[in-house]
């Protein structure tokens, strides 16, 4: 490994395509922006660049931080930077906002050329395979012809497991974490509450709130908190929190007393005041409908048959949002192929949100296979 | 390679198999072994639950699975292998019987090395009142792995009754030369090849 150090300060970047996307459903962009960040620097060969793939609230500013705001520090920068298991002395990487979100790249809250108005609910409805489809479009634009490594946790390692199979050629290695190759229907029952919530929000209008120059805050917050349950594990919550009551507490009243209750109204409130409700129910979808065995008669194993990549697949103990069981089928769909691919348990208690903390062991096998990546 | 050397029923199993082959090593440890078959043109599978072990091999460039393998082999179809190998491990696990099920099931053949409790310096240290402690039984009692100890009679008795067939045998002493003669006796590490019997 190389010296560590920090990365930064970081540069948001815009990229736009002046040509029609068309989505998987069939409606049409007819120009798209892209928000992309890049770390180190792209060799002579433009064969060392890596793609990090975010999940459902993430963005492009995966590390660093920005000059005129040093606080705000990528989503994982404990990952990637110089001397880190992805390293930016050795490696290009590449973070993107994926179409639809609400950081940058074109989204529901962008202008709809046809109205002028927001698209709002009018927004296509995007699928894993159209961010593949457009990520290659921003991996054109800076000259990268193959990716040394496509990596990703949770929806981004989905993303990662798609490309190899989307675009064999252009993946060396695909680095997939707390992923599964579908959801389960009781991922998706919690990926319905979340979207109620947002939907049944008077604030709402049907998608188009913009209009009303407000805000589903309510329904954002309600689906957030049930999403951060989802991510934590049983363990980890009866530690951090436990029965712990806040200060006065014991008023028989409906008002935050123990203080899980004041974690989770937390961190609801922060998502809401930030987070595009449109772009959530975009996310969680793409999530439901993400399914690359589907296509092939629901065999994996024939899906990724295709796929040229090495792969390193990685799980946590405690994630049952995407338990470590989940991977396995991916795993086993490989070794059934005979396909190159490695495979890591982490004993961690972090649940679901594991893929972004810093664990010893976990950071070390990311380093350890990315060592092995040639540039 | 330098594990290797150590490893002299490496060069024996490794004889056993064709460049092309596909193998499953069970207990790959930091996948020395999974190394000289890819140097030799097979390609490998490992299988490990110790994670020290599991980022030794990632960093060795193998494939390896962090898994139990006292969980069985579930998940890998059957035939999926041409060789399952489960060197030096056997006296480790508790469900015997399974995993050599399942190891024949998931391989065309299988590969099983273990250190040979009737190996001449092991009676005398019984004789002596003490148990042994080898070249290929390097524990204490109390800080062993080992909970099945076994003899080649033992092993070969128990493929009999499996309907496992035994296809090959080679056996080193704790020199690692190979022993040609009274192998239950002169016998420190029993390498068998094994079939699926009939």
């Amino acid at each position: 490994m190389t010296e560590r150090g920090r990365l930064g300060p970081v540069e948001a970047r815009r990229v736009a395509f002046d040509e029609p996307f068309v989505f998987a459903a069939g409606k049409v962009l007819p120009q798209w922006e892209l928000a992309y960040e890049t770390y180190g620097t792209l060799n002579a060969a433009r064969s060392n660049a890596i793609l990090i793939c975010h999940a459902l609230s993430g963005h492009h500013h995966v590390a660093g931080w920005y000059a005129d705001n040093p606080r705000n520090v990528g989503w994982w920068d404990n990952m990637i930077g110089p001397g880190k298991p992805i390293d930016t002395n050795r490696f290009f990487v590449v973070g993107v906002n994926n179409l639809g979100g609400c950081h940058g790249s074109t989204g529901p809250a962008s202008l709809n050329p046809a109205t002028g108005e927001p698209w709002g609910a009018d927004f296509p409805v995007v699928t894993v395979p159209d961010w593949i489809k457009a990520q290659a479009r921003l991996a054109d634009h800076l000259g990268i012809e193959q990716w040394a490594a496509v990596v990703g946790g949770s929806l981004g390692g989905m993303q990662a497991l798609q490309w190899t199979i989307d675009e064999p050629e252009r993946v060396r290695h695909a680095l997939v974490i707390a992923a599964a190759p579908k959801l389960t229907a009781e991922n998706i029952a919690f990926n319905d509450v979340a979207r109620q919530a947002i939907i049944t929000d008077p604030e709402f209008h049907g998608g188009h709130f913009y209009r009303y120059g407000t805000r589903p805050q309510r329904g954002l917050r309600l689906a957030r908190m049930l999403g951060h349950i989802t991510y934590l594990s049983d363990d980890q919550m009866a530690e951090k929190f436990g029965r712990k009551r806040r200060a006065g507490a014991g008023s028989y009243g409906f008002d935050v007393e123990f203080e899980v209750e004041s974690y989770l109204h937390y961190q609801g409130d922060k998502f809401a005041g930030v987070f595009d409700a449109n772009t959530y129910l975009l996310m969680t979808r793409a999530l439901d409908y993400f399914d690359p065995a589907a296509p092939f008669g629901d065999d994996l194993a024939a899906a990724l048959a295709r796929a040229r990549a090495g792969f390193l697949v990685v799980s946590f103990s405690t994630d049952w949002r995407f338990s470590p069981a989940r991977s396995r089928e991916i795993v086993n769909a490989l070794v059934k192929n005979k396909q190159a691919v490695s495979y890591a348990e982490i004993a961690s208690q972090h649940g679901h949100d594991s893929f972004l903390m810093d664990d010893r062991y976990y950071h070390a096998v990311v380093a350890a296979y990315m060592g092995n990546v040639q540039t | 390679m330098s594990h290797a050397l150590k490893r002299p029923d490496f060069a024996v199993i490794a004889g056993w198999m064709k460049p092309g082959e596909s193998v499953l090593d069970l207990g790959c440890g930091a996948g020395e072994l999974l190394l000289l078959l890819a140097g030799r043109g097979l390609r490998g599978w490992g299988i490990e639950r110790d994670p020290g072990h599991v980022l030794a091999a990632i960093e060795n460039g193998v494939n390896v699975i962090q898994s139990d393998l006292e969980a069985g082999l579930a998940g890998f179809e059957d035939d999926a292998f041409d060789h399952v190998v489960l060197s030096r491990t056997l006296q480790t696990m508790r469900h015997t019987q399974q995993i050599l099920a399942e190891m024949l099931r998931v391989g065309r053949e299988a590969v099983v090395s273990f250190p040979n409790f009737a190996y001449w310096k092991n009676r005398i240290a019984i004789l002596n009142g003490r148990m042994p402690v080898s070249e290929d039984l390097p524990y204490q009692w109390y800080d062993t792995p080992n909970v099945r100890f076994f003899t080649m009679l033992d092993f070969e008795s128990l493929c009999s009754d499996m309907g496992i067939a035994i296809r090959d045998r080679q056996v080193l002493d704790d020199k690692g030369a190979l022993v040609t003669e009274e192998h239950n006796f002169l016998g420190s590490l029993a390498v068998y090849r094994i079939g699926r019997g009939g």
